[in-house]
């Protein structure tokens, strides 16, 4: 369960960084941030104690696996966030050029 | 191990903190390195080498972009003292993490505690996974066999944002006088 709380606040930090941050870098590290421990999450819920990697080996000794349903899921997730992080990123280059700056205080006044 | 993982998990926060509050963005995002090599660590740990794989190289890729952009615009924080009238969304936001926690902390009650977990859907996968598939590695199984329309939806978001960010890079910027 302590597990679970550290997880939460770990979305509650990155949560903090999107809502509060005026700088554009630190809000895409928040939402990476919200990212990673929604991931960690997952994982810590499908995790079996004593349980083995899901590979299935020759000579196997009848041990329990870990839930490979969560960890194939997560797979799918961390390519789409890294996608999605990269495309943040590719759009604040661009505002950066066009305004000369990471505040969106600033690129909200600049219209235009 | 669950102690191992929570001093993980605390020096993840620590990282994250000071990657929100640094003055510097490039100490700003090498401190938020920590939290995805420690996130590495938290897979192996957790049995699952795929993630931590797949995981390791995202992080290296994320990281390198990441200081490429800084370099290249500016990695000075802003300065400027934040107007009084923008303390409403401190308390809005504070609020809102403490009814968020709260929320969290009732659904996570039907939920069985860390390690006791009980494969449902995943005990085919696990019992004849091998077999119908014809893969050694269940994950991989899962991923491109028993949910393979998923991972052709993955495919066509990554294909989307790479041809999303060529766009946005290669544009010219509209000319003004």
């Amino acid at each position: 369960m302590t597990l679970f709380i550290l997880c939460i606040t770990l979305f509650c930090i990155g949560l903090y960084g999107v809502l509060v941050k005026r700088n554009l870098i630190k809000i895409i590290i928040g939402l990476a941030l919200v990212e990673y421990s929604i991931n960690l999450f997952l994982i810590l819920i499908g995790y079996i104690k004593g349980g083995k990697a899901p590979i299935v080996e020759k000579a196997a000794e009848g041990g329990i696996f870990v839930d490979p349903l969560p960890q194939a899921m997560v797979l799918t997730t961390i390519v789409i966030g890294v996608a999605t992080t990269g495309l943040l990123l590719a759009i604040a280059v661009r505002l950066y050029k066009k305004y000369g700056t990471f505040d969106i205080q600033k690129i909200k006044e600049l219209k235009g | 191990m669950e102690t191992l993982l929570i001093i993980l998990l605390l020096l993840m926060i620590a990282g994250a903190i000071y990657a929100l509050e640094a003055k510097d963005l490039l100490s700003a995002v090498v401190s938020f390195g920590i939290v995805g090599f420690g996130l590495v660590i938290c897979f192996l740990l957790l049995q699952a080498p795929d993630l931590a794989i797949v995981q390791v190289v995202v992080e290296v890729l994320v990281l390198v972009i990441m200081i490429a952009v800084i370099i290249n615009t500016t990695r000075e924080e802003i300065k400027e003292k934040i107007p009084r009238s923008t303390y409403i969304y401190y308390i809005l936001g504070f609020i809102f993490v403490v009814g968020f926690i709260y929320l969290f902390a009732v659904s996570i009650q039907g939920l069985s505690e860390f390690g006791k977990h009980s494969t449902r859907m995943a005990t085919e996968y696990i019992k004849n996974g091998a077999v119908k598939t014809g893969s050694m590695n269940l994950v991989s199984g899962v991923v491109l066999d028993f949910r393979g329309y998923d991972t052709l939806g993955e495919i066509t978001i990554l294909f989307t944002a790479v041809v999303g960010i060529l766009t946005i890079l290669r544009l010219k910027g509209r000319k003004h006088e």
